[in-house]
């Protein structure tokens, strides 16, 4: 190994160090009026613990952005969430987790109304293997939110619009969503997300299988839906972060480092492991 | 609060662009500093070659000026600064300007100081020039000094340093009007060394303004316009 990466590994041992002395989450982690709080959440993988004790606010209609180098945790912690991770073999969530007050993971909790509450976009477009309608349809089927079929064309071509995928597919409903593109794919993604009307959309990296022009039209979605909805998005891009969230939160080996305006994130960041981050000297 | 550093960065190359924005900016700040020390000399030793030196070599401060503006937004470009070097950054497409500024002002004086050269050897003025030359060079170093070592208290009280040369030079500017007042002959001389401390002046203020980045880019606080 060159002097130089010794050098380095021995930089990031002990920024290691510091972060396991450094408790306390930098920054303003809490707010008014929650629409998700988050107190204490610890999640383990078997004997591996890959959040420790983090806890947080999500603000109504805010967006908030979670980055860190990868294997931080802020997947995990966004899984845990909506409960992803229940399908995860050996995976356990402690603490607290509160939708408007409620305990996401109570007993007697219906999990599919959960996710319907709190949806999820993933990484590579997932669309189901049948027609663009059918995509957006069979949620509010199964969910009960359409009673007739013009109900039901209403929530698609409303879904559509939001996703801002309606002009580019209207002629094509009944055509399989996987003959969309990249980016398309992923607007329907997102537009079979909010057919559910969900209070909260998650994002896991919704862009980075996409091209740049494919982001901004996501990046440009994620400003519109904010409107209505509360993002919660994990990117590794740090100029998306900036580019589309009201606070960033930055992660460190399951730590949660730093919670600040993502003004502030990106200007004057208040802990060192965040500068370092962000500067690109180590991730 | 993080150190100022341009170490460690993944990419070296990002490392090495910023170090190199640095140098220049210091050598710039070099060259303005002495630009300024010779065009007070011109005055005072009634030395118009050196004053033309001045005149020319101001060529030399635009350029740099141009080439480290051009550095900035290439970094800007190509690597998206953020935090401490964001600031930096920033920091530096300001400082360039001011240093500019100064080099515009130090060349007027120059200027000023071949008119006066032309004129009788009359003494009067030179020890306003004298002094607030030399406490304006002292301020300006005292700034550059700061911002090699991105050392925020010599920054503070560096820029509280502008307040007296204000002083000072509201009571050059009397000094002048009671020669001009007790001999009009003296008139065009005095108002050739009233423009001269006018130019010292304006040069506090940039020095100020060197200051004030220093403290926005360590600690991230504009403490611009405050009273």
């Amino acid at each position: 190994m060159s002097e130089a990466k010794v050098a380095d590994k021995k930089a990031i041992s002990k920024q290691n160090l510091e972060v396991d002395q450094q408790q306390e989450t930098v920054g303003d982690r809490f707010c008014k009026n929650p629409k998700m709080t988050m107190r204490n959440v610890n999640v383990f993988y078997g004997e591996k613990q890959a959040i420790h004790d983090v806890s947080i606010d999500i603000a109504k209609n805010e967006v908030i952005a979670m980055i860190g180098p990868s294997g931080c945790g802020k997947s995990t912690f966004l899984r845990a969430i909506n409960r992803m991770n229940d399908t995860v073999e050996g995976c356990r969530v402690e603490g607290d987790i509160k939708l408007d007050g409620d305990n996401v993971y109570q007993k007697n909790l219906d999990v599919v109304e959960l996710r319907a509450r709190v949806g999820m976009v993933f990484q590579k477009p997932n669309p189901f293997p049948k027609s663009i309608f059918e995509n957006i349809a069979y949620g509010p089927k199964i969910h009960g939110l359409a009673d007739t079929r013009v109900d039901l064309d209403e929530i698609v071509e409303g879904s559509l619009r939001k996703a801002g995928l309606w002009e580019e597919v209207k002629e094509r409903l009944h055509q399989p969503g996987t003959g969309l593109s990249g980016g398309q794919q992923q607007r329907l993604c997102i537009a079979r997300a909010i057919a559910v009307s969900p209070e909260v959309i998650l994002m896991d990296e919704p862009c980075s299988a996409l091209d740049p022009i494919a982001t901004a039209r996501i990046e440009e979605l994620i400003e519109e839906l904010s409107q209505n909805f509360t993002i919660a998005i994990v990117t590794h891009s740090m100029q998306q972060a900036a580019r589309v969230s009201n606070r960033t939160a930055y992660f460190h080996l399951g730590k949660l480092i730093e919670v600040n305006p993502t003004e502030q994130v990106f200007t004057m960041p208040k802990h060192k492991l965040t500068e370092a981050y962000i500067t690109g000297r180590f991730g | 609060m993080p150190k100022m550093s341009f170490e460690n960065h993944i990419m070296k190359q990002f490392d090495e662009e910023l170090e190199e924005i640095r140098t220049q900016l210091m050598e710039m700040g070099g060259k303005v500093e002495q630009q300024l020390k010779n065009a007070i000399k011109a005055v005072i030793k009634a030395d118009s070659s050196l004053a033309e030196d001045v005149i020319r070599e101001e060529r030399l401060v635009d350029e740099m000026e141009v080439d480290i503006d051009e550095a900035c937004i290439l970094i800007i470009a190509r690597r998206q600064p953020a935090a401490s070097d964001l600031r930096f950054i920033m920091m530096v497409t300001k400082a360039v300007n001011d240093l500019e500024r100064i080099g515009d002002e130090a060349k007027k004086i120059a200027n000023h100081a071949i008119i006066l050269s032309e004129q009788d050897s009359l003494s009067q003025g030179y020890k306003e020039v004298r002094h607030l030359g030399s406490s304006v060079s002292t301020m300006l170093a005292n700034a550059l000094d700061a911002f090699a070592r991105f050392d925020v208290e010599a920054a503070m009280s560096t820029l509280e340093e502008d307040a007296q040369i204000d002083l000072d030079y509201k009571t050059a500017l009397r000094e002048l009007v009671t020669y001009m007042m007790e001999d009009p002959r003296s008139i065009s001389r005095a108002i050739n060394i009233l423009w001269v401390v006018r130019s010292l002046e304006r040069i506090g203020d940039h020095a100020k303004n060197l200051c004030e980045q220093i403290v926005y880019v360590v600690k991230g606080k504009d403490i611009r316009h405050q009273k």
